[in-house]
């Protein structure tokens, strides 16, 4: 009767749902580890040039942002608002 | 060239436009026409005050001097913005359900109400964005000054230009930030400027990039090839500022009071985070696009010693395209001048609902319905508020001369906003987090960044002699604000940050971890952690006396006459009284409480509410409420469903039932249809032979004698089916009358083979004739001489053997009744015991209601009469009850 036991196997839509809720949470984690990649550049031999600089950090930047436009069309609220449901932690 | 005064002019007509929009938004929202007024592309653009001035001018000097550092700030409210499903919608959740008024409302609301840590907040955003709004002041003035030096006949003073755009920004402020006193009503015309503006400042920066590249460069290739010549040609970023900066512009996104005001007081629509989430990232990547192209054409163009943080102007305006540094112009005046004004609105919330209102609240003598309208006052705050934040920034913009670059005071303010952050994060995430931690927490980080970065940040001698920067403080070498235990190298911002965030966050996990909490702290933890399974606050107003008048006055003075008379009407309504006077029950005074914070504040409303009705009392009750209340969701959940299997349950019994009357009736028209039959024909051949009886003269005595026997037979057959009918229906209706009598078993069995036994050989058991059964021993050798019967007419073996063995088991006595034919095939096992049911072709006469009957009579005797399957020929196996409990009658 816990809610774990309730939802062992949900329907077709929800299960969409949930897993582009885990994509939401990680989207930032990725965010941060690609931004973090500069970091290693300044020790490397041979400087990077700040034009390939800005066309990897402009570049990743456009792929989050269409990622997540992706993803938000997917989370749009559900009906009722059963904030139990979508706010899982 | 243009002319200031066309300048001047320009600037104005935007204002009035400006004022216009904000006007039209406002009337609209009055008017319910407001519905184009909160969708999520207005809200989104109005996130974009995170680009001030700083951003429009700044960014580009900032490029100038160290290359591509300078996406860093933009870099981490991507992050965030992207991340929203983490924090920001559950800062807006709670900010909604508790109706939050500001940053410090959120803060000390969290902790138990305390006016005490919204008081601290108020004051460290108060000092943290005065700089800010110096900075913003500063930049009108320098773009101003660019156009002066540029052609100007009159000439103007900086402090007076910043002065009339300060007085402008004020006005501006007051008309469209404090027209309605609840902050939790979204100041529409206010949010409309600033979404007009931020389009204007995105369109000329990106004017001015296309200016750049495509106009002074040849295209792409010419200002790649540009970039590469230029002195920031090389990707030069030390990795601590990269990731501190990265981390402080995040910490800052979340914490700065103007985002808070826009992203969450201002939020209509948790849903519009949606689009935020990725539109805000490009609205910033669109921003931070055309920084480098325009620092490196200004380095090239521009002479050695050029403000490069007035590239943007000063590139166009060189090039000698007046339009277009005008509309750059324009783009740096939308941005300082909405960062402003919501910075203003927000922090004369705060000053107001934290400091100001409590003051007056204790100066009148400590009651709310006494003294005079406490909406005006309210209203007065803010205004005066307003003035004092904007005059506050004008002050420290004429002492400090506006000097610095401008990047770096917008450090600065940053790492003092992100102070807020672990008090803030831990309160939504952590239910440990108590007042004392997060007091210590942001008293830790005040004092770190007040001595390793603000004061510094005036340079040595200014306010911190050189000896303190040398020495450190008292002497004491571990403390020099820039150099804390002694760690040298680190540049002053990150180390600053660095030092400030971790004990700060130590200092609040630590102290929360050793403190109690207070039990209005733990309920709002519960309300704040876990928003997404609460959304009512639980009760925490233990119910006064006649007060509902008291508050009625107080409400009236807080929220407007006709407002607080409808709200208590309502009120009154819902608890079915008729008036305006509710019963002052707990839910309505939480009701009251948080329909007042949205005017003045968690901590202010439920001071003023405590005043009237008397102290709140947590009691154990609402603890025990929260505390139950995941258990009680997860008890009704399981009650619905043990409830939906109960229902599965009944829906299967009813379905069986069903299908039970079904047959039941197929049955019934087969029984019909069989009786007919049945009695058809013998009546078939009595008639035919009476007839022939009757109507033939020449019959010898012998035919007679044949013909009558005939037809006896038949009469006798169809009364003995018509005995079969009426016993079989008196045994199943059950009024039947039961003849009790003691007598052994082996005696029936005797009686029964002599009646019906004649060519079957019968081998029994020894132990029958011991077994005495009190039962109605007729019927009982009804059933025997049915089962002899049977195995006499339908056993196909040569010579048929009957073999009856008795045993018991338990209360019960067991016969079975085994033959050596060949048994009955498995699918007809089931039907043998229904009425009419014969086997084979009806070769042997029977009406096949004998087993029917001896089922309804072992039924009768408490018994049971079975088919036994797996035996070597047809068995039935007799059950019956040793100690008679005759079946009811």
């Amino acid at each position: 009767m816990t809610p774990e036991q309730e939802a062992i196997i949900a329907e077709r839509r929800s299960y969409r749902r949930r897993r582009m809720i885990d994509a939401a949470r990680l989207l930032p984690v990725f965010g941060v580890a690609f931004f973090s990649i500069p970091l290693l550049w300044s020790g490397a031999e041979g400087r990077t040039s700040t034009t390939s600089a800005m066309l990897y950090i402009f570049g990743i930047w456009a792929v989050l942002a269409a990622t997540s436009a992706a993803i938000s069309r997917h989370l749009r609220p559900e009906g009722g608002g059963s904030s139990r449901q979508a706010g899982g932690r | 060239m243009v002319t200031l005064n066309l300048l001047i002019l320009i600037c104005l007509a935007y204002v009035v436009f400006l004022f216009a929009v904000a006007f039209a938004a406002d009337r609209a929202a009055i008017r319910g026409r407001g519905k184009w007024l909160n969708t999520p592309l207005v809200y989104t653009l109005s996130l974009s005050i995170y680009c001030t001035a700083w951003t429009f001018y700044g960014a580009v000097g900032f490029a100038a001097r160290s290359g591509l550092e300078y996406v860093t700030i933009y870099l981490g409210p991507t992050l965030v913005m992207v991340g929203w499903w983490w924090a920001l919608r559950k800062m807006v959740r709670v900010g909604r359900a508790q109706r939050i008024t500001s940053i410090a409302d959120l803060i000390s609301s969290r902790y138990g109400k305390s006016n005490g840590l919204a008081v601290f907040v108020t004051i460290f955003a108060v000092i943290g964005t005065t700089p800010y709004i110096a900075l913003q002041l500063q930049s009108v003035t320098l773009s101003f000054a660019v156009f002066t030096e540029a052609g100007a006949a009159i000439p103007l003073s900086h402090q007076s230009t910043a002065l009339w755009v300060a007085a402008g920004l004020v006005l501006f402020t007051i008309l469209f930030g404090t027209r309605n006193l609840d902050a939790n009503e979204r100041h529409h015309g206010v949010v409309m400027a600033i979404a007009l503006e931020a389009v204007v400042k995105l369109f000329a920066l990106l004017a001015v990039g296309v200016f750049v590249v495509w106009g002074l460069s040849g295209g792409v290739q010419g200002i790649v090839a540009r970039i590469d010549a230029s002195k920031i040609a090389e990707f030069d970023v030390s990795g601590s500022r990269w990731a501190g900066l990265t981390m402080l512009s995040a910490a800052a996104f979340l914490c700065l009071p103007r985002m808070f005001q826009v992203m969450v007081v201002e939020n209509e629509d948790e849903g519009h985070l949606r689009m935020a989430s990725w539109a805000f990232p490009t609205y910033l990547m669109l921003m931070s696009l055309f920084v480098v192209p325009i620092a490196v054409v200004g380095l090239d163009l521009m002479p050695e010693g050029a403000n490069p943080d007035l590239f943007v102007l000063t590139v166009p305006l060189s090039e000698g395209q007046n339009g277009l540094a005008i509309l750059s112009f324009l783009g740096g005046f939308s941005s300082a001048t909405s960062m402003v004004i919501v910075a203003a609105i927000a922090l004369s919330t705060m000053v107001s609902n934290h400091i100001v209102m409590p003051l007056w609240l204790s100066a009148t003598g400590g009651t709310a319905v006494m003294s005079g309208d406490m909406r005006n006052v309210a209203l007065l705050t803010r205004r005066f508020s307003i003035a004092g934040v904007i005059f506050l920034g004008y002050l420290y913009f004429h002492v400090s001369g506006g000097g610095t670059a401008l990047a770096a005071i917008g450090l600065v303010s940053f790492a003092g906003v992100a102070q807020f952050l672990p008090a803030m994060i831990g309160g939504l995430f952590w239910r440990g987090a108590t007042r004392s931690g997060a007091f210590a927490g942001l008293g830790m980080g005040f004092l770190l960044w007040l001595f390793t970065l603000f004061l510094p940040s005036f340079g040595p001698g200014t306010i911190l002699p050189q000896a303190v920067f040398d020495q450190g403080l008292f002497g004491l070498i571990w403390l020099r604000p820039q150099a804390l235990f002694g760690i040298v190298g680190l540049d002053p911002l990150v180390h600053a940050v660095m030092w400030s965030m971790t004990l700060n966050t130590g200092a609040f996990v630590l102290v929360s971890l050793l403190s109690f909490p207070q039990p209005v702290e733990r309920l709002q933890a519960a309300q704040y952690v876990d928003v997404f399974q609460h959304s009512v606050t639980t009760g925490s107003w233990s119910g006064g006396m006649a007060q509902s008048e008291d508050l009625l006055i107080m409400s009236q003075r807080i929220l407007g006459a006709p407002q607080a008379q409808a709200f208590f009407a309502s009120a009154a309504r819902a608890q079915g009284v008729n008036g305006y006077l509710p019963e002052p029950s707990p839910k309505f005074l939480n009701q009251l409480e948080r329909e007042l914070a949205g005017s003045v504040g968690g901590a202010t409303a439920h001071a003023m509410v405590s005043q009237i009705v008397g102290r709140a009392a947590v009691s154990v009750e609402d603890l025990m409420a929260v505390a139950d209340e995941t258990a009680q969701i997860m008890e009704y959940s399981s009650r619905l469903e043990a409830k939906s299997a109960e229902q599965t349950r009944t829906a299967r019994q009813l379905r069986e039932a069903n299908e039970k009357l079904t047959q039941l009736s197929v049955q019934k028209d087969e029984f019909l249809s069989q009786v007919s039959h049945e009695l058809r024909t013998p009546m078939t051949s009595i008639r035919a032979f009476s007839e022939i009886l009757r109507d033939t003269r020449e019959l010898s005595a012998g035919e007679q004698a044949k013909y009558s026997s005939i037809i006896h037979d038949e009469t006798v057959r169809l009364t003995r089916l018509l005995d079969d009918l009426l016993d079989l229906s008196v045994l199943e209706s059950g009024r039947v009358n039961l003849n009790l009598q003691a007598g052994t078993l082996g005696n029936m069995l005797d009686r029964a083979e002599a009646a019906a036994g004649a060519g079957l050989r019968i081998e029994r058991g020894k132990a029958d004739g011991d077994i005495v059964l009190t039962t109605d021993l007729d019927r009982l050798a009804q059933v025997f001489i049915n089962l002899m019967a049977n195995t006499r007419k339908y056993c196909d073996a040569d010579e048929p053997v009957l073999s009856i063995s008795t045993m018991r088991t338990g209360g019960d006595l067991v016969i079975d009744f085994v033959d050596n034919g060949c048994g009955i095939r498995a699918g007809q096992q089931a039907v043998i015991f229904e009425k009419f049911s014969r086997l084979g072709d009806n070769t042997v006469g029977g009406a096949g209601l004998g087993l029917a009957i001896c089922r309804e009579i072992m039924t009768r005797l408490g018994g049971a009469i079975s088919y036994l399957p797996g035996q070597a020929g047809a068995a039935f196996r007799v059950t019956l009850p040793l100690e008679t409990r005759v079946a009811a009658q």
